[in-house]
């Protein structure tokens, strides 16, 4: 019954015999160890899981690993460029103080690096209607938005040099 | 309408250290700037350990198998086909436990008769609510011990069930625990000056009935514990431990029947948020060291969200009835109150806290010559409660503002205006409210109530709020405006432990009792030892929540890191500087006015070369220095605030739209603006999920309507608005050297308030009850 998949994440290949009901969040979190990714509600409403496929978030809680089989999966581990370097909007989040606890950052980051993206210079209204998604109840969301706003300056700012 | 992110917190100008030492040399991350927080990086790189990233070898799964009854009786619990079942290690059940599972202990605010209704680990023969442990099975991946769970054959009788308060104290009512007789677990009641003679002397009496829901703190991590027993030594060691792990290492040791503290150690790693629920002494806190001893293995046990809607503490459901006496000209004389407190099916380690903290701080800041609070909390077949951010108050906000403002409508003045009449005056400070909470009495430490409503009422516009609401809006909208005063409390648990240590290479480790729940405590903490050591932000390490590591804690809740926690690192920072600066003194034949201490050791100011090395100065110690502190303050601190809500509500569909929000806050002394602004922006969030949103319901047989995040509604980014936040500091606590109060519940405390004053004002109807859902606001409008 077991299913033999292959599923490359961050640009590694990992393989796996799982059962058909394990969860994509669970194939990463335990058989690849990249526990960055966090179950928040496993119902698909507060976003913590978030990850993207072939480059499209996707809540790694609906979905199952056999799913993703052959597919391309980024994880927030595969943000930062390097040890001692963070990502854009890793740094954005950092700075603005977008994150207390920090357990939905990791979706959250998927998310918005997404979004981006898609409108790399998004007025602070785009951007609250494209966190609705995730839930967080630390920050009141207020510094999110700076901080994803942030990064889009820096990144036009970097575009335009 | 964002603030300037460092609005109104303006640096300290007194000299606030009794033994004189002044530092100038903090750096420039010392108290009252925001330097970047230093838990970020592992969270923004997805390298956080939270309880469920956490693997030790050879570990097995727990799945806490819970009654799907609100009331039942049981008989027997046949785990055979369980045990057969693939992976399955075991299957444990009351008759498992010794005694058969020994009560969990209150913590706090206890007293006999709330002691008879407390929880046991996993239920034997009776279920009070849905959602009771009543069985763990131990398998060999969580997959498979759900798959066993399913299994369990158990031959549940229902029984009558009572949910809400009013019934719970019915002559008639189905009795949770029936040798007792009574649902109330706990009353109390609080009576100051001349009760009787002041309604005599009113122009003006107001009887109103209140209800608050059923929310609770649902922090985004569920809970979650690893424990591993190690035969050899008889040694317990528990990882996902929050809040309180000093604390909660005393109860397990004696529900284990053990003597010795040290045979258990709790560990924290990365929590995923706390307000009140987590950290708290739990059924599975027991369950999961037990399995552990029993099976051998380490064993995991990771909530999930069905589960922590039914089981973590839910809060706030109470019901007042209050009355208030006032003269015509808006003068108060005296404030009633009675009222019920659901806590649930058990009594659990919070006791009587959070109706203690309602009747005790009702009076808010305002003069009354005479004040009766009574409270009776009562059990029901519904999940137990505890505390959640802000608990007691945001609920007595919105009961004493709502009826202020009442008041104010009946006797035509501004509700502004009647608030200003009656504000406790700045000269009156201490102020003896005369109640007590938890024994500790409730006197406000300091204040200047009219200074900050004046500061608030011009930074935020108040007159062109006024002028906005008076605007014709389109579409049938209706503008409202609604404000609430608080005073807020900060720390009990009046003693907390630091120390401090450095080494030769200039680097310096802070070993604190409090605890993290996402807060910032390492960033604050090694603000306050920059400041009074006087070494560098960047060579501070702040250590917390390992009770190996650290001798003892109070932990980290009601608001009490930064005061009790803050201080006890402050004192051992300028013990540990006075100590190096008198020895260099000494050696270089130099005042200690005239050093100055760096990372490499202590200088003469003005002439570099005359200098002793780290090395040489600690020598005698082998190279490290250590200074502890236990600070003690038997008094709470008392910050108090205002919130501002401009709302539009949409009489068609129910709608409430937050337009602007904004919250002045007093806080005494502010260690890092950006984290006291982040933190009253995060709770007015969960303070707005209170007031519209969120709400524990049930059916008439007790089963949970709100077991998921569709039901259960958290606010997202789309209805949290932008919040303008005035912070200020011209009240600082007498009671602890720094002049600080708590940060933490200012955004939560007076949501309701406001926004309930607001909607009310918007439709020109008085509401009573929250949550200001469509459904709600609609039947309000129709009037």
């Amino acid at each position: 019954m077991n299913r033999t998949i292959s599923v490359e994440i961050n640009g590694r290949v990992f393989e796996g015999e799982v059962e058909p009901r394990l969860l994509l969040g669970d194939f990463i979190r335990d058989n690849a160890s990249l526990t960055g990714t966090h179950f928040g509600c496993e119902h698909g409403v507060c976003g913590a899981c978030t990850v993207q496929l072939d480059g499209q978030p996707v809540r790694s809680c609906l979905m199952f690993a056999v799913q993703a089989n052959g597919r391309r999966i980024a994880t927030v581990e595969g943000m930062a460029p390097s040890a001692d370097t963070l990502h854009p909007l890793q740094q954005a989040f950092h700075e603005s103080h977008a994150l207390q606890c920090g357990f939905c950052t990791p979706g959250i980051l998927m998310t918005m690096e997404a979004f981006l993206r898609d409108d790399p210079d998004p007025t602070p209204e785009r951007i609250r209607s494209a966190l609705a998604g995730n839930l967080c109840r630390c920050t009141g969301y207020q510094n999110i938005i700076e901080a994803v706003r942030l990064a889009a300056d820096r990144q036009k700012d970097t575009t335009a040099s | 309408m964002a603030g300037d992110r460092d609005s109104g917190c303006t640096r300290w100008r007194r000299a606030v250290t009794p033994t004189g030492s002044k530092v100038e040399n903090g750096g420039e991350h010392g108290i009252g700037t925001s330097p970047l927080r230093k838990e970020d990086w592992p969270l923004v790189r997805g390298e956080g350990t939270f309880i469920a990233d956490f693997k030790r070898p050879g570990m097995v799964h727990a799945f806490v198998v819970r009654s799907p009854f609100a009331h039942a009786r049981f008989t027997t619990i046949d785990r055979t086909a369980a045990l057969a079942a693939l992976g399955v290690i075991d299957v444990i059940t009351a008759e498992d436990l010794p005694d058969r599972g020994r009560p969990i202990p209150t913590r706090m605010f206890s007293d006999e008769g709330s002691n008879r209704f407390l929880q046991r680990p996993l239920a034997d023969s009776v279920v009070r609510y849905s959602g009771e442990p009543v069985a763990v099975v131990i398998a060999d991946t969580r997959y498979l011990a759900e798959d066993a769970g399913e299994l369990l054959q158990i031959d549940y009788e229902p029984l009558d069930v009572v949910l809400d308060p009013d019934d719970a104290v019915a002559p008639d009512a189905p009795l949770l625990q029936p040798h007792t007789g009574t649902n109330v677990a706990g009353q109390l009641t609080y009576e100051i000056g001349p009760l009787d003679e002041a309604f005599g002397k009113a122009d003006l009496v107001i009887k109103e009935e209140f209800r608050i829901q059923r929310h609770g703190a649902v922090p985004l991590e569920t809970r979650g514990l690893l424990a591993e027993y190690d035969a050899k030594t008889e040694s317990l060691t528990v990882w996902g431990a929050a809040k309180i792990p000093h604390v909660n290492r005393g109860i397990l040791t004696r529900l284990l029947g053990w003597n010795d503290e040290s045979r258990v150690r709790l560990v924290e790693l990365h929590v995923g948020g706390g307000f009140g629920a987590r950290g708290e002494f739990y059924p599975e806190d027991y369950l999961i060291p037990f399995a552990a001893m029993r099976t051998g293995r380490p064993v995991a046990w990771v909530e999930d969200r069905e589960e922590n809607l039914r089981a973590t503490n839910q809060s706030r459901e109470q019901v007042h009835r209050v009355e208030i006496a006032l003269k015509k000209d808006g003068t108060f004389l005296a404030l009633k109150d009675s009222f019920l407190n659901n806590t649930g099916a058990y009594v659990r380690t919070h006791g009587m806290t959070v109706p203690g903290l309602s009747a005790s701080m009702l009076p808010g800041p305002y003069r009354w010559p005479a004040y009766r609070g009574e409270f009776r909390s009562v059990v029901t077949n519904k999940t137990p409660g505890g505390t959640y951010r802000s608990p007691g108050r945001f609920e007595i906000n919105f009961v004493r503002e709502r009826l202020i403002d009442i008041a104010a409508h009946r006797l035509g003045i501004d509700p502004v205006e009647i608030r200003r009449r009656n504000l406790i005056e700045r000269t009156a400070f201490p102020h003896d409210v005369g109640t007590l909470y938890d024994g500790h009495p409730v006197i406000y430490d300091s204040g200047d109530y009219e200074l900050l409503l004046d500061k608030a009422l011009a930074a935020f516009d108040y007159e062109g709020l006024k002028r906005w609401r008076d605007e014709p809006a389109t579409g049938g909208i209706r503008r409202g405006l609604g404000i609430g005063y608080f005073v807020e409390k900060s720390a009990p648990a009046e003693r907390e432990y630091a120390r401090v240590e450095l080494s030769d290479s200039g680097d310096v480790i802070v070993y604190t009792g409090s605890v993290s729940v996402g807060q910032g405590v390492e960033t604050i903490f090694a603000q306050v030892c920059a400041s009074h050591l006087g070494l560098p932000y960047e060579r501070i390490t702040v250590v917390h929540g390992d009770t190996a590591v650290i001798p003892e804690g109070m932990g980290a809740f009601g608001s009490r890191a930064a005061m009790l926690g803050g201080t006890a690192v402050m004192r051992a920072s300028e013990r540990m500087r006075n100590r190096l600066l008198e020895a260099a003194a000494q050696a270089l034949e130099a005042a200690p006015a005239d050093l100055v201490l760096t990372p490499e050791g202590v200088s003469v100011i003005g002439a570099p070369s005359r200098a002793v090395s780290l090395d040489k100065l600690l020598s005698a110690g082998g190279g490290v220095i250590k200074e502890e502190d236990r600070f003690v303050c038997e008094l709470l601190g008392f910050p108090y605030g205002i919130h501002f809500a401009a709302v539009e509500v949409d009489p068609a569909s129910g709608a409430v739209n937050i337009h602007r929000y904004a919250v002045a806050y007093d806080i005494g002394r502010c260690i890092n603006p950006v984290l006291v602004k982040g933190q009253i922006v995060g709770g007015f969030a969960q303070g707005v999920g209170g007031a519209l949103l969120e709400e524990f319901s049930f059916d008439a047989t007790g089963q949970p309507l709100s077991a998921s995040f569709m039901d259960y509604l958290l606010p997202t980014s789309e209805e949290i608005p932008d919040v303008q936040v005035l912070i200020t500091e011209d009240a600082p606590s007498p009671l602890n050297p720094l002049g600080v109060k708590g940060a933490g519940e200012a955004g939560t405390s007076a949501v309701g308030a406001a926004i309930a004053n607001a909607v009310s004002d918007a439709l020109g109807a008085e509401v009573t009850r929250l949550p200001l859902n469509p459904q709600r606001v609609m039947e309000l409008a129709r009037g």
